[in-house]
């Protein structure tokens, strides 16, 4: 290897320095988002039974770490969400091929599909209650019905944007359809099909707990329902906090997997 | 002895909702076996939808294809068909890449592998085979979609400007090489080319086509006094330039 230049060094380190200052940033404002929160709570500024506080919100988690109830909930919610997750992407692929394959059938489609996907989905939630009862099975459903319209409107969208020249090939070389979709349109689009699942994720979550809020004796959604109505504002906060940590988690894990495909794609 | 492709009073329109384009009219002409032929035309004239045409991507509106004697139809894997890029595809490796042909028509056995590997050989790609397309230069990628045309062990290939993509210098080299390649394996071949020196460098024989809708103008056989006979050498044989010259003007 070559030795690195001053003038290398030099942009090297500024590089590093900017990326340890955004670091730092942001750490001090959640720091004084807390900190401030507190204070104002202990200072009866804020009405910390409103408001709570963060050391109220801490004491319910390790109060709920305790009876296991933090987990329970916790799990049930994840578990609602991957499998509404993995249906989706099921559903959302096998569709966006069919229409692919039968574009009479997607141009057929296509305004309903648009609809559907405009729909506030928080809407049909109280109709699947009603058809499908208060259980799991709903809340999967609603969190599938959040996502899957739109997981396949982009697919598809990707699947046409396919270079033709690339699909000719395909053809030129005596293939089919078939051969074309397997061998050119999906392996083509899943960095695009990997950044929809990106999103997925969190329609998902959106889904499963509306789901929970009017059809769940378990889960997030059913506690920050519960809390509510009992004016326990605390532990509404403290599952909203578990919330944003359960979407950072999806996502960065979605994320790693998307590094390790391109990593394994482009070396 | 039957002429290996056998154009008849081919005639193409392309249809739209404004309106329809007549991109070929009435053409025919042969190519026999081991010919090279060019075809040269002002530019929009309807030369790829010929290409598109002999190789059965598009249905003859009138007139008839006959490849050996019979409709190309029939005879459909005898084609090869080079198109303006390499169109390698980024997420196979060179040698995934090579075989695509195979495998789409399950032809994946040790004896079509084995002259795979030998044609990466020779052609200088095999320390390649596990590298991305985005690793190789302009002309390697060429030389790879050639074989990977070539894997197929088509009795016509057509080239569909196959050197446009590339700049002048790899052009000329790779135009070298390819039309090499298309010699040792005895190939008979169609090219499409702008490039009217391209076209007299390779071709034993020229068709100069009309503007739209495409009829043949003129065929122009190439008959160059030279010993050894490479588009690079053909380059200085001192009957070039009075080809040059006739071409430009059947076409101005």
């Amino acid at each position: 290897m070559l030795p690195i230049s001053k003038m290398q060094q030099t942009y090297l380190s500024q590089i590093r320095r900017h990326r340890y200052r955004i670091i730092l940033i942001r750490l001090f404002l959640i720091l004084a988002f807390l900190f401030l929160w507190e204070l104002s709570a202990q200072l009866h500024w804020i009405d910390s039974f409103i408001f709570s506080s963060p050391s109220r919100v801490c004491t319910m988690l390790w109060k709920m770490c305790q009876d296991y109830s933090l987990f329970y909930h916790t799990g049930i919610t994840l578990a609602e969400t991957l499998v509404s997750f993995f249906l989706t992407i099921l559903l959302g692929l096998g569709c966006s091929v069919l229409l692919w394959y039968q574009q009479s059938v997607s141009e057929v489609l296509e305004p309903y599909l648009v609809i559907l996907n405009s729909l506030p989905k928080s809407a049909l939630a109280p109709l699947l209650i009603v058809w499908l009862g208060a259980n799991t099975k709903t809340i999967i459903v609603a969190g599938i019905s959040v996502a899957i319209f739109g997981t396949i409107l982009n697919l598809y969208t990707s699947f046409l944007e396919m270079d033709p020249e690339k699909i000719k090939l395909i053809y030129t070389l005596n293939g089919t359809r078939k051969d074309a979709l397997f061998k050119v349109v999906i392996p083509g689009t899943i960095p695009l099909f990997i950044s929809i699942l990106k999103v997925n994720i969190g329609l998902c979550l959106v889904g499963v707990i509306i789901g929970e809020f009017i059809g769940s004796r378990m889960g997030l959604g059913y506690l920050i329902i519960y809390g509510s109505q009992t004016f326990q504002l605390t532990l509404v906060i403290t599952s909203i906090v578990i919330l944003c940590l359960i979407s950072l988690c999806l996502y960065l894990l979605l994320a790693a997997a998307e590094k390790t495909y391109q990593k394994r794609t482009v070396r | 002895m039957k002429p290996l492709l056998e154009i008849r009073h081919l005639s193409y329109s392309y249809h739209s909702a404004a309106g329809e384009t007549y991109a070929l009219a009435d053409l025919s002409f042969q190519v026999e076996k081991g010919e090279f032929i060019a075809v040269v035309g002002p530019s929009g004239c309807g030369k790829s939808t010929l290409l598109s045409l002999i190789s059965g991507l598009l249905i003859p509106e009138q007139g008839e294809i006959l490849l050996s004697g019979a409709p190309v139809a029939v005879h459909k894997s005898a084609i090869g068909y080079m198109l303006q890029k390499d169109q390698l595809l980024e997420w196979r490796n060179i040698y995934q890449n090579v075989t695509l042909g195979l495998e789409i028509q399950h032809k994946m056995q040790p004896g079509n592998i084995q002259k795979i590997n030998q044609m990466l050989l020779d052609y200088g790609l095999f320390a390649f085979r596990n590298a991305k397309p985005s690793q190789l230069s302009g002309g390697m990628r060429q030389r790879a979609a050639l074989i990977r045309t070539l894997a197929l062990d088509p009795d016509l290939l057509l080239l569909d400007e196959p050197f446009s993509a590339l700049d002048y210098l790899t052009r000329i080299s790779v135009c070298d090489d390819i039309y090499c390649i298309l010699k040792k394996e005895k190939k008979t071949a169609v090219l499409v080319t702008h490039d009217l020196s391209e076209a007299i460098s390779v071709a034993d024989r020229i068709l100069v086509l009309t503007s739209r809708p495409a009829s043949i103008r003129r065929i122009i056989d190439i008959k160059l006094n030279i010993p050894e006979r490479t588009p690079l050498a053909s380059r200085n044989a001192p009957e070039f330039k009075n080809y040059f010259n006739q071409i430009w003007k059947e076409l101005t």
